[in-house]
This record gives structure tokens, C-alpha cells and sequence, in this order.
């Protein structure tokens, strides 16, 4: 007993049987880590593991039901993130939380407990975005940034704070693979300076390349602590997953000849909110038999591409956008859907499924219209048998695992529910199908089903476009390739001549015809 | 130390169903303790308030009388609710739709035949459905805020009640009196026993609303609209229905059947327009809708319970000696009590102490094990 209370001095961290419990689920059942100083180490684990959980308990935003943290060889408890920070613990969220309307240095700082003047704040931004090799204004608007530039600014006021310990959440889940590279350099600078480097990352490649040491998660429990240097990326994988990692398979395919189903012609939509992308001059054509992937940095425009696709914000010109070479630019979502088309939207919960409905309900959601008098009968009552009976038969297809026979959206883990959304549409065997991330923060085994299930949907006829950040994704199931930048799109390039590096430009905003001449930013 | 509300992994069924019971009981408990304060007998005053109203059969039917208007008007709130769409300005649709229905017998009071009582009735319906427009036109059009919207035309509709029968429709043989002259029996709503009591048929026309509504709410696909858009509005776009459309139609059924019930009101319980012609029957149709768990066929006993609060503070004015406000505060004291126990189905207390930033060995030693 005595001995728990003391701790190895080298290590900066030690994290000793930390525990998580929200109401039924046990999202860090036990946890421990070790981080030592001058290490990057790697949070490895999937969608769901418990590695945000064990996160906020470090930086001081939830509080562990059980167990203990040493830090510098004291037991701590860490109350709140300003806690956490005067410990030395900074942190670098996934999703910034920074005022688009203010500066870059307004934003930090507002983060910075002490009240020193803004301009001196400015300076020491700068001398730091300098020796970091992070280059930024600190004069300038974040609303004007990227969305690589604003995360430097939140590794700038984390540095700035001068921590010990440095938590990465998913930090190039937003970037190109060249700003990755970028921050990669940046990210051993500082371990060769001493400082330590929690890396949070599903990115397998990137913690092989990067990482000292690494702990994985699954299911809320560490299943392994490992050096990724030592592993090889299927191994590391496996240890993810706790199974063999299947790939969907995609043939090429032969598409002279074949009908334009989905085609989208000059589209340009004007921004509909302060900070929404406007699109200018889409145009793209999907092909019977073709998976279409539009890769891109989120952000770039994506989602109001997928709004206007959808008749979620119906266009002002006809001609815009077709569908089996007719022009429903004007048309709304439901007539659009009679057309053969169908939509799967990015966010599962309260877009493309209403999370306190059952998932009959949910079923009901986007069919009906479609159904003719199969779902909803005369005079608009619903066949409760019909509607039970088609979702039971999309929960068989699509493998949805679930605790009741029909339970509520919210209650399925996110890949199944998403199995759920995708299986409602494939049901009905559409024409034409749009999906926006279709596997994001899904477990791998359901993202290998869905996108076979993409794949098999094209080969029997269909045309699918798929959007997606996830560039992986893209180059397995994707016959074409175009990027889409800052509100408009790139020429389709075929899969056979697409590179990571190629693509990778187009993201970062380089010329389509200059891809050698890179310039990033 | 401080109190955290922790949301519950599952909501009991079971509480679920018992919530207005306990509210009911908790109120009576709250109710004796009032009574017991104010210095009167807690046990004799609650019996007043309570049973003696069933003990006769007058009485009962006095309660379908209080019940029916509360329950058309919560069966409409109820719609407008489950969309999300906070129409708190009943009582103005009610006095609107009994000025509409009003408009023929009081401006025409020859024309006397069958046609008049379903032209009355439908009228109302309208009058009210046209004054709900107003906040579901502001809300859908300019993003108003229907709470306030709805809330302060009811001032507006009382007002313009009140001028009505003080001034162009004051009945000129009722020696000065504010009201309008009283309906002839063409206009008249009929009483469903006319040998035992007062009732009228309106309490037949709630309950058939409750009726109507509860088939479009549970098997019907509008109803489903009504639900996907009050709980979540981006889904309920992606299905492709119309979040405008939902604003407008359960503000104009909603209004419709205050209407109907405003003019049900004076046709049959009270024969004529007259500055007061409603006790708050729109503002307690709220808590109808409430305790009722927002389902037409729960609003039809919560509407009974309600009435009963009325015609027991009556009774207790005379009996006990209470001011006719004790009403209003257990009308209160249940919306509280409802709202109390909902919130503690779906959440629970927890209590957690400031403790000192220090280590806790035992736990320390255990989560290492």
C-alpha cells in the first residue's frame, strides 16, 4: 500500500488506476499511463475508447471516479483546467475554441490568467511562432485563418504557458499531410527541449513516426503500453481493434460509356452565415457505376456542398445541379428523394437521425415520401407494421448491433447507428447517393462494412459521391478524386494517378495546374 | 460542497406514469400545511376542496363544466408544445374565439335556425385560429419570440372584449350593465342531461378533440413532423419537413380549439358575452397540458383534477373561508410539483463535497491493484 504512494522521479506523469463511470457506461475502467519527461507518447485507440475521457480528467475538465495521478512523483488532484495549467499541464483541443471575431493575440490573451499588455503578449507570439517554425500574424482575424494556422495559435498559448506536459487531441485530423508534416517538426523540437508530448491519434503511421512510447485503449481498458517504433502498423492496428483490420475492396472499373447520374453544373451558393464558406462554380459529374470522393479540410465548404446536393437549401438556378439528367436545383429534399436520390448527412445525432426516436421512427425520417403507400398510407397514418418490419430488415443487413429490439437513435454507438442511417438509405436501393463522412468516428469493422457497402451500392449501377476528410478512405474506395478548397473544387483526378502528396496540395489550396510548385503555408 | 443535477443512464417507465400522482399528493401535503398556517383545520378544508365536489351530482356537473374548456384548450396547447412551439396565449384565442362566435347572434339575432349553433361554433374555431396567426406569423416571418408575443395579445383580446360589451354590443336592456344580450336557445349550447344539471355538450366536443388528437399524434404522419421538429429541427428539415409550416399549424390548432372552447364557454355555461368570461382557463390549460404529460388522453383527467381545484376553492370560500386566491396557489403548487418530479425522473441529486486537493491512499492503493 505504502509503495503506490510514491512514484519514479524521471517520470513526469503517472496515471495509477484512474476510473470514469457515466451513469451505465464505464468509459475509463482502471486506466494507468506513464509519461516520462522528454517523451512523445502516443494515446492510441479508437473512436470510443475512453482516450477523451482519460484527457479531461488529466487537463482537469472531469473528475475520475477512482484512482490516482502522480505528477512529478506527488500524488495531485487536479480540480480544473487553471489548476491543471499552473501544475504545467497545456493542452491543445480538437475543436478550437477561439472568438473568430477578435485577433490572434486578443485570443491568447484571453487565456492567459495574468493581465499583461496586449502587445507584449503579441511580441511573445511572434518570438515563439518564430522559433517553433509555427509562422503567424498575431495581428491577424482568426475568422480570416485556416484551420492549420488557428490551431498553431492554440499551440502558441499553450506554449505560451510555458507547460511540461503538452496534450495533443487529434491535431491533424484538420490539416493536410504537409502542415502535418510541419507540426511534426515542430512537436520534436520542443521533446528535444525537454518538454513532454501526450499525442491522441488513430493515426497509425504518424505514431510510428513520432512517438517514443505508446499506450492503447480499447473498450475504456489499456490493452497494451509498447514501444510503435517496435510494432508495425497492422499490429498496432490489431491491438486497436482486437482483430484483424479488413479493408474494403474496390476493383477498377471501366466507366466509358456509362450515363451521368448526378451531375452538379457552375454551382455557386452565396455564404449563408457570417462564417459559412460560399461555393463558387462547382461542377462534377457522377457516372452510373462510380464512387466520386471530394476530399478537403473540414471547413473548406463541404457542408454546404452537401446542403445544396440535398435540397436542404434549395438553389436558385435549376440547371445547377441533376439528377438522371434532369434539373432539380429548384426541388426539395423529399422530390429530390422521389427522383432516386438519397443523403447521408455528417452528423449522425440530430441531423441524420433524431436521437430521442426509436430507430423505426428514424426509418420513417427520410422515407416517408419515398415509400409510396408502403410506410405511410391514405390520408397520412402511418403502417407501424411496414415501417418495423423495413428497419428490422436494415438492423439484419447492415450487422446493427443493439441492447433492445428497438431502441432509441441515441442509445447505438456511434458505428452502428451510423450502419443504421446508411442501411435506411441502401434499402431502397437509390440511384444516386450522397454521403458526407461516412465512416467518421466509427469503429473500424463498421467502417469497413460501410464502405463496402458504398462500393457494392456503385457496381450494381448507382452513382455515390462520397465527402470525407479522411483521405485513407477516399484512396479505398474512390474511383475519382477531386479536392475541394476553400469553396470550390478541384478537377477530378482518377484513383490510378492520385498520390497522398497530390492530394495533399490540392487541400492546402496549391493551383491544380502547379501542384509542383507547392506553396504551403 | 454543492449540488450537482446527474443526468440518469435510463428514465423509470414505471415514475414516469406515477409523476403526476406524486405531484397530486405532494400538492395535497403542501396544500395541508398552507391551510394549516392560515389557522384553519387542514383535514376539513382539504375534504372541502377535494371530495365534497363529487359527493353530488349537481356538482359533477359543474366539474365537466369547469373540465371541458381546460381540456380543449390543453389538447391544442399539448400540439403546440410537443413541436416546440410556446404558445402561452390561449386565453386571448379563447376570449377571441368566443367574440368571433358571437359575431352572428349578437349582430343578427334573427337569423335563428339549425345552421346557427355549428356556424357559432366553427366561427369561434376561426376567430381563435386567426388570433393565434399573429405570433406563429411573427415567429415563422421575423424570429419572434411567440412566448411574449402570444402572452401579451391576450391582454389585447381582454381588453377589446371588455370595450366590446361595455360599448358597440352592450345588450341596451340590461339598465347599464357591461354585457352582451343573451343568447336566444337557437344559440345556445345544449345540456347533456338537462334533468340532473348544467352540463353541456361541450365536455362531448373536448373529449372528441382529445380523441382526434391523440390518432394524429400517435399513428399519424403528421404528428410524427410534430415530434421530429420539436426535437430536433435539423432532422426534421433533412426528412424534409417544414419547420414554418409546423409553427403555423399547431398555433392554428391550438388556437382553434381555444376558440372553440371560448365560444363553447359562453354559448353554454355562461348564455353572454361579458367582460369576465373566463377564471384562467387558458393559463391553467397549460398546467392541464403538463400534468397530462402532454397526451391528449392524460389531458382528459388532468383537465378533471384541474376543474376540481376550481370548484373546490368554491366551495372552500364559503366553507373554510379562504380567499378564492388558494386556487391559483394549488394550481401553482401542482405545475411546481409536476415540473419537480419530471425533473427527477430524468435526473438525480448528487451531492459532492469540496474535498481537500490531497491524495486518498486507500483509493490510490486499490485503483493500483
Amino acid at each position: 500500500m505504502t509503495t503506490s504512494l510514491t512514484s519514479s522521479r524521471s517520470d513526469l506523469l503517472d496515471v495509477r488506476g484512474l476510473t470514469k463511470v457515466f451513469g451505465s457506461l464505464t468509459a475509463c475502467n482502471r486506466v494507468d499511463l506513464t509519461i516520462r519527461q522528454g517523451e512523445i507518447h502516443a494515446l492510441l485507440g479508437e473512436n470510443g475508447a475512453g482516450k477523451s475521457t482519460l484527457v479531461k480528467m488529466l487537463f482537469g475538465s472531469l473528475e475520475p471516479n477512482d484512482g490516482q495521478i502522480f505528477w512529478k512523483g506527488q500524488p495531485v488532484r487536479i480540480a480544473n483546467p487553471s489548476a491543471a495549467r499552473s501544475f504545467g499541464i497545456g493542452m491543445v483541443f480538437q475543436h478550437f475554441s477561439l472568438f473568430e471575431a477578435l485577433t490572434a493575440a486578443e485570443n491568447i490573451a484571453l487565456s492567459l490568467d495574468a493581465d499583461s499588455p496586449i502587445h507584449s503578449i503579441s511580441e511573445r507570439a511572434r518570438d515563439l511562432s518564430h522559433s517553433y517554425g509555427l509562422p503567424l500574424d498575431p495581428e491577424s482575424l482568426v475568422g480570416d485563418l485556416s484551420v492549420g494556422e488557428r490551431q498553431r495559435i492554440e499551440i502558441i498559448r499553450c506554449l505560451l504557458q510555458e507547460p511540461d506536459l503538452i496534450i495533443l487531441d487529434e491535431p491533424t485530423s484538420v490539416l493536410t499531410p504537409q502542415e502535418a508534416d510541419k507540426l511534426f517538426e515542430t512537436l520534436e523540437r520542443l521533446r528535444d527541449e525537454g518538454k513532454s508530448i501526450l499525442y491522441i491519434s488513430h493515426r497509425l503511421d504518424e505514431v510510428k513516426r513520432l512517438c517514443d512510447g505508446a499506450t492503447v485503449m480499447r473498450h475504456g481498458k489499456v490493452v497494451a503500453h509498447c514501444d510503435p517504433r517496435k510494432e508495425t502498423a497492422a499490429s498496432l492496428a490489431r491491438m486497436m481493434v482486437g482483430a484483424d483490420v479488413v479493408t474494403a475492396h474496390s476493383e477498377p472499373i471501366d466507366l466509358s460509356g456509362a450515363p451521368e447520374l448526378l451531375g452538379v453544373r457552375d454551382l455557386s451558393r452565396k455564404p449563408a452565415g457570417p462564417f459559412s464558406i460560399p461555393l463558387k462554380n462547382i461542377s462534377l459529374s457522377v457516372r452510373s457505376g462510380e464512387v466520386f470522393g471530394i476530399a478537403g479540410v473540414a471547413g473548406n465548404g463541404q457542408g454546404e456542398l452537401f446542403e445544396a446536393l440535398s435540397g436542404e437549401a434549395i438553389q436558385e438556378r435549376a440547371e445547377s445541379i441533376q439528377i438522371r439528367g434532369k434539373a432539380v436545383g429548384r426541388m426539395n429534399i423529399s422530390q429530390r428523394r422521389m427522383m432516386g436520390a438519397a443523403f447521408v448527412p455528417e452528423e449522425r445525432l440530430g441531423h441524420g437521425a433524431a436521437p430521442r426516436m426509436r430507430l423505426s421512427e428514424n426509418l420513417l425520417l427520410t422515407r416517408h415520401a419515398t415509400d409510396g403507400r408502403a410506410l405511410v398510407g391514405r390520408g397520412g397514418v402511418i403502417k407501424t407494421t411496414a415501417v418495423d418490419a423495413a428497419s428490422q430488415r436494415v438492423i439484419k443487413e447492415m450487422d446493427v448491433r443493439k441492447s433492445a429490439p428497438d431502441p432509441e437513435a441515441a442509445a447505438l454507438s456511434g458505428g452502428n447507428l451510423q450502419k443504421f442511417i446508411i442501411g435506411r438509405e441502401l434499402d431502397r436501393q437509390p440511384t444516386v447517393m450522397v454521403v458526407n463522412q461516412p465512416t467518421w468516428g466509427v469503429d473500424a469493422g463498421a467502417a469497413a462494412r460501410i464502405r463496402q457497402a458504398l462500393i457494392e451500392l456503385a457496381r450494381s449501377g448507382s452513382a455515390v459521391l462520397v465527402i470525407s476528410q479522411d483521405l485513407d478512405e477516399l484512396f479505398e474506395i474512390s474511383d475519382a478524386i477531386a479536392v475541394m478548397h476553400n469553396g470550390e473544387l478541384s478537377k477530378p483526378i482518377p484513383r490510378a494517378q492520385a498520390t497522398f502528396e497530390k492530394i495533399g496540395l490540392l487541400m492546402g489550396g496549391a493551383e491544380p495546374g502547379h501542384a509542383d510548385h507547392p506553396e504551403v503555408a | 460542497m454543492r449540488i450537482e443535477l446527474v443526468k440518469r443512464p435510463g428514465q423509470s417507465k414505471l415514475f414516469s406514469v406515477l409523476s403526476p400522482l406524486i405531484a397530486f399528493g405532494l400538492t395535497i401535503i403542501a396544500g395541508a400545511i398552507l391551510f394549516a398556517v392560515l389557522g384553519k383545520n387542514p383535514a376539513t378544508a382539504l375534504y372541502t376542496y377535494f371530495i365534497e365536489p363529487l359527493t353530488e351530482v349537481w356538482s359533477v356537473h359543474e366539474l365537466m363544466i369547469k373540465a371541458a374548456p381546460l381540456i380543449l384548450i390543453a389538447v391544442g396547447l399539448s400540439v403546440c408544445f410537443i413541436s416546440n412551439n410556446w404558445n402561452i396565449g390561449a386565453e386571448g384565442q379563447f376570449v377571441m374565439g368566443a367574440i368571433v362566435g358571437s359575431l352572428v347572434p349578437v349582430m343578427f339575432p334573427q337569423f335563428q335556425n339549425a345552421a346557427l349553433l355549428p356556424l357559432m361554433l366553427v366561427m369561434g374555431m376561426l376567430g381563435g385560429a386567426a388570433y393565434a396567426f399573429i405570433p406563429a406569423f411573427l415567429k415563422a416571418r421575423f424570429n419572434t419570440n411567440e412566448i411574449l408575443t402570444s402572452l401579451m395579445l391576450v391582454y389585447i383580446a381582454q381588453l377589446f372584449l371588455d370595450w366590446l360589451v361595455r360599448g358597440p354590443w352592450r345588450d341596451p336592456s340590461a339598465m347599464n350593465f357591461p354585457q352582451a344580450p343573451r343568447f336566444s336557445p337557437a344559440a345556445t349550447l345544449p345540456e347533456l342531461f338537462p334533468a340532473d344539471g348544467r352540463a353541456n355538450r361541450g365536455f362531448i366536443l373536448a373529449i372528441v378533440a382529445a380523441l382526434l388528437v391523440w390518432f394524429m399524434m400517435s399513428r399519424a404522419l403528421k404528428g410524427f413532423e410534430l415530434r421530429v421538429i420539436g426535437q430536433s429541427p435539423r432532422a426534421g428539415r433533412f426528412a424534409g419537413f417544414s419547420s414554418s409550416g409546423i409553427i403555423f399549424f399547431s398555433f392554428l390548432v391550438s388556437g382553434a380549439l381555444a376558440g372553440l372552447a371560448g365560444i363553447s364557454e359562453v354559448s353554454g355555461a355562461i348564455g353572454r358575452l361579458q367582460p369576465q368570461i373566463s377564471p384562467g382557463y387558458g393559463f391553467a390549460a397549460i398546467i392541464v397540458a403538463f400534468l397530462g404529460r402532454l397526451n391528449p388522453l392524460g389531458i382528459v383527467a388532468a383537465g378533471l383534477v384541474l376543474a376540481l381545484s376550481y370548484l373546490g376553492g368554491e366551495a372552500a370560500q364559503i366553507a373554510v373561508g379562504v380567499t378564492d386566491k388558494t386556487v391559483r396557489a394549488f394550481q401553482g403548487m401542482l405545475l411546481f410539483f409536476v415540473l419537480a418530479c419530471d425533473t427527477f425522473i430524468r435526473y438525480q441529486i448528487r451531492i459532492v463535497p469540496m474535498a481537500p486537493a490531497s491524495a486518498k491512499p486507500v483509493e490510490a492503493a486499490r485503483g493500483n491493484g
